[in-house]
């Protein structure tokens, strides 16, 4: 009853963020979906691909190749630029990713090139690009939109609330053991406290982090989940995610180092004095910047690596089709693409655990009190 | 790196971060407060109960060796009290034969004497008839020997005769 309340709310939330309307490109030579020309060859393929993996500014579904139509919804745009905020739908580009469609909202010239916005400098009517295809005139703007990306946290964020909220309040109704799909999510829950938090943090201390832990871990777990749907996500690919996690962990173990942590990193003691300032200087760099660009490279790469896998291996259908005819290489590409899904769907897991237990772990070097003697 | 880089939207950072910061706060008060405070009465209750089992398994154990010890006790008390009452028995049975045999003995000896005395008795009334018999018949005798004078006088020699004898 109360589930069904929340989609209902859910749904009106998304359709008042959205506007769903299908709509015509212009042209779109980055997807190369000009009417009645589909992807089929590798450069088409490649830079489909490239172009999936950066984030978007409409969520795109579907598209038509005879008609050249695009089906999906375009998502709200939110620009800083050198005349304020500025927002507007996406649809304005008219799906166009090239820098051709201009939109003017009160004398600012805006263009989205490579799923960029960039603002046109003063004066400049046209985007001019140089030999690297890097706009001249033309900068990039502070760019606050609900992207794809951002829609997809957003979404994330309210099933998470959804299904624990859920959880949640089952136990505030006295039940001890919760009922249905609850008694999937406790286990979960349970696990990232007694595997994760517990031995790497410790009894004394870990309770404090739990919030954070927990929703880490099914933020960074429900969001590769969604990359393997057919939506086409790819949050947990953006860059700018993970550097944005790996810095909140940063910033918590950082805040809760004890006297001894810090004792430990700036002043070692046990070693010669002469040594204490490089080892501080290691250490340092260690906690603020090696740590932190470790766990945002690697859940970064895993999950692009494996959309770009996954992808490429579907693709294998078009580009074999040329040297093994289409059954074969239908079948090639169903049974890799397959058995690679299966494995992103472990990956999937395995990062947001790993994210989850270095964070803990990281946390619990900060934290430890050291009541042996050096 | 330098794609990393460009590729790196600090609206996006700055979204994230916004996104993350509020999920955290929300989740914390809606979701894992109340779903950890629940886990730990949960596995307090469940520890306690464990407990409490436990010590009742040790007091079951605790009654169960007395119940034995109980049992043990009664049983042996019975046994010593059965070992009595077999005792009293045959004790009492003893006595009781001690006292008829004696009873007896005395009943015996009381009509013995009795009967000695009624012997006695019978003997002396027997002796009195008989010497009264004798002196009749004696009487008769002499009366019948003593009708005439010849039988005296015969008498009075056959007697002195006898006394000569004598």
């Amino acid at each position: 009853m109360v589930a069904k309340k929340s989609i209902k709310y859910l749904v009106v939330l998304v359709l008042s963020l959205t506007s769903v309307l299908g709509f015509a490109s212009v042209s779109d030579p980055v997807q190369g979906a000009e009417a009645g020309d589909p992807v089929d060859t590798a450069e088409e393929i490649n830079s489909y691909i490239k172009h999936h993996l950066k984030d978007a500014h409409d969520f795109h579904l579907y598209t038509d190749n005879k008609t050249g139509k695009h089906y999906g919804f375009s998502l709200p745009v939110i620009v800083w630029t050198s005349k304020g905020l500025k927002t507007f739908m996406s649809s304005a580009f008219h799906h166009d990713d090239s820098g051709s469609v201009i939109v003017n909202k009160d004398d600012v010239k805006l263009v989205k090139i490579h799923s960029k916005i960039y603002e046109l400098d003063k004066g400049a009517n046209v985007v001019n690009f140089d030999e690297t295809h890097h706009a001249k005139n033309a900068h990039a703007v502070l760019d606050f939109s609900i992207t794809k990306s951002v829609f997809g946290m957003l979404v994330t964020g309210l099933l998470m609330i959804l299904l624990f909220g859920l959880l949640a309040r089952g136990y505030k109704k006295g039940n001890v053991i919760p009922k249905g799909f609850s008694r999937v999510l406790e286990p979960l829950v349970i696990y990232v406290r007694d595997e994760i938090a517990r031995p790497n943090i410790g009894e004394k201390k870990y309770k404090k982090f739990m919030s954070f832990l927990l929703t880490v871990f099914f933020f960074i777990w429900i969001l590769n989940m969604l990359g393997l749907t057919p939506f086409g996500f790819n949050v947990t690919g953006q860059i700018a995610v993970t550097a944005c996690l790996a810095i909140f962990t940063v910033v918590i173990y950082m805040f809760s180092g004890t006297k001894d942590f810090w004792a430990h990193t700036l002043w070692m003691p046990g070693v010669p004095y002469v040594l204490r300032p490089v080892l501080a200087l290691v250490e340092l760099v260690g906690f603020v910047i090696i740590k932190p660009f470790s766990l945002l490279i690697r859940l970064f790469a895993n999950i692009t690596a494996g959309h770009f896998v996954v992808m490429s291996l579907i693709a294998l259908m078009i580009t074999l089709k040329a040297s093994f005819g289409p059954v074969v290489s239908t079948g090639m590409s169903l049974i890799l693409s397959l058995f690679i899904m299966v494995i992103e769907i472990l990956v999937a897991f395995l990062q947001a655990f790993i994210f989850t237990m270095l964070s803990s772990l990281f946390i619990g070097m900060a934290v430890e009190e050291h009541d042996h003697a050096h | 790196m330098d794609q990393l880089l460009n590729d790196f939207s600090p609206g996006l950072f700055f979204m994230q971060a916004v996104i993350l910061l509020i999920l955290i706060l929300l989740m914390r008060a809606f979701a894992w407060k109340p779903i950890l405070e629940a886990l730990q009465t949960r596995e307090d209750g469940i520890q306690n109960a464990l407990d409490a089992a436990e010590k009742a398994k040790l007091e079951m154990q605790n009654l169960n060796a007395d119940n034995e010890r109980l049992l043990k006790e009664a049983r042996l008390e019975r046994e010593t009290m059965l070992k009595e009452a077999r005792d009293i028995k045959s004790k009492m049975i003893d006595d009781a034969k001690l006292e008829a045999q004696s009873q007896a003995d005395i009943m015996i000896e009381q009509a013995q004497a009795a009967i000695k005395g009624e012997k006695k008795a019978a003997l002396a009334e027997l002796k009195n008839q008989v010497a009264g018999l004798s002196l009749e018949i004696a009487e008769k005798v002499l009366r019948t020997e003593l009708s005439n004078n010849d039988k005296q006088l015969q008498l009075v020699e056959k007697m002195l005769s006898e006394k000569s004898l004598n």
